[in-house]
């Protein structure tokens, strides 16, 4: 069974709808006991990371979701993402969840670019990818270089550790999309709403052993 | 195409449903209705073919006071894994709360902001900016000026389309969908000019609407520079052309856009 966190934070809808067109038994968790019941957790997020973090601590669930997160296999995304990372700054410096070493910081906008580039990104971009082994090829089968997934953000995850990396897009620089480490996976992107390659990777998600 | 610009975001092209009661419809210029038929097998049908988004739009809202759009976004959000954006009527944080939770990324707003600013803050603060459309609907008043329009192109405001645009991004709204109330429905192309003046001066994501006729239309408007996202309806409610042959016009002609 694989629980989706809802702490209010989110499209859960859209994730539980992906899952369940994937044929992968899931459920929406939202409380310590649950989480600790499911094999693999996916960590949803839209907003800020203060207040995804906040929210993390209002309902109890920050012990819960680090020792799943030790344990067993674990998705982020958006934001989910970033909070698995040691510090945010956006609005003001915020300690996150800390299982990926690393920084959540601003992209960075050339104001000599023509066009001129805008925060959010928002809209589709390809990704590539950098070269992992073992579970991080699990991760990426079925999808290629350049197949394209959906982006609505303002920061990016920046991990200490390059080789927690696995696959990168561009937006006026190169940002990291998937991060990887161990059993704790994190997409910048949205699966949930990236058409078929997205489901791809999430199906890829569910069948991690 | 200089490499910044292949690194630019590609110009995404959004089909725009406006649903009235059970039944997509489309209107000329806001009046007069025309039912084209079942919302969810229409959007179906635009997902598969590879539409980078979705809207959603309330036709009737502002006579109801509400919007009515909860069955079909949680009908088509089971079955849709792109972006649904949903607008007409959205007056609160708790409309907001519970058209997301039936499956909706984005919610427009538009006369429920006008008349009380702070709810694009609280909206923004609350889901994030990301998940906040502004829409103006904008009619020409003089050389260069535009005014906007609320509930649903009918009722003045009394404010400048371009200034009010301005002041929304910068209460939290993170995307301008810009509508020409002069356009809508007519087929005879885009406001060209009230989009280049809206890209000139807004900082945020610009989705242009009203009036795409053809595939040239929209591959002109794609092109121009600050426009992030081109929404069309006639042309594949009555289809002139389909999602495909728009995708296709757009990359024989250098557009940067999702290749699928």
């Amino acid at each position: 069974m694989i629980g989706i966190v809802d702490y209010g934070s989110g499209n859960v809808f859209s994730l539980m709808s992906a899952l369940k067109v994937l044929g992968h038994d899931a459920k929406l968790v939202t409380s310590a006991a649950e989480i600790r019941n499911v094999s693999k957790i996916i960590l949803p997020g839209v907003g800020a990371f203060p207040s995804a973090m906040e929210k993390l601590f209002e309902k109890d669930l920050f012990e819960a979701v680090i020792e799943t997160i030790e344990n067993r296999h674990a998705l982020g995304i958006c934001v989910g993402m970033q909070i698995m990372l040691s510090t945010g700054e956006e609005f003001v410096t915020t300690k996150g969840l800390d299982v990926i070493p690393g920084k959540v910081t601003k992209l960075s906008i050339d104001d000599s670019d023509l066009p001129k580039r805008k925060l959010p990104h928002i809209g589709w971009a390809p990704v590539n990818f950098t070269p992992q082994p073992g579970q991080a090829h699990a991760m990426t089968m079925g999808i290629k270089a350049g197949d394209e997934f959906y982006f609505a953000h303002s920061f990016h995850a920046t991990p200490d550790n390059q080789n927690d990396i696995i696959m990168t897009a561009n937006y006026g620089h190169q940002f990291a999309a998937v991060v990887a480490r161990g059993t704790i996976f994190g997409a910048q992107f949205h699966p949930e709403k990236s058409g078929e390659v997205g489901l791809r990777f999430l199906d890829n998600f569910c069948n991690l052993s | 195409m200089t490499s910044a610009a292949n690194m630019m975001t590609p110009v995404r092209l959004i089909p725009r449903l406006d649903i009235k009661g059970p039944n997509l419809i489309k209107g000329i210029q806001l009046e007069g209705l025309r039912i084209i038929g079942d919302p969810s097998k229409y959007a179906q049908k635009y997902y598969q073919d590879g539409a980078d988004e979705l809207i959603y739009y309330d036709s009737v809202a502002s006579l109801y006071e509400r919007n009515n759009l909860f069955d079909i976004v949680e009908k088509t959000a089971a079955h849709i894994f792109v972006p649904l954006t949903v607008g007409g009527g959205i007056r609160s944080v708790d409309d907001v709360q519970k058209m997301l939770s039936v499956g909706a990324d984005k919610i427009s707003i538009n006369t429920a902001a006008i008349k009380n600013k702070k709810l694009i803050t609280d909206i923004a603060e609350r889901f994030g900016s990301q998940c906040c459309v502004i829409e103006i609907q904008a009619k020409k008043a003089s050389f260069g000026h535009w005014e906007a329009f609320i509930d649903n192109g009918r009722e003045h405001s009394g404010f400048d389309a371009i200034k009010w645009a301005e002041e929304a991004t910068s209460l939290g709204a993170g995307e301008v969908l810009v509508t020409s109330i002069d356009q809508e429905g007519t087929g005879k192309n885009y406001d060209r000019e009230l989009l280049e003046t809206m890209a000139s001066r807004i900082d945020v994501p610009i989705i242009a609407s009203g009036g795409a006729g053809s595939k040239e239309d929209i591959v002109k408007t794609a092109m121009i520079n600050g426009i992030d996202a081109c929404s069309f309806a006639r042309i594949i409610h009555y289809d002139k052309a389909t999602v495909p042959e728009i995708r296709q016009a757009c990359i024989g002609a250098g557009v940067n856009v999702r290749r699928l």
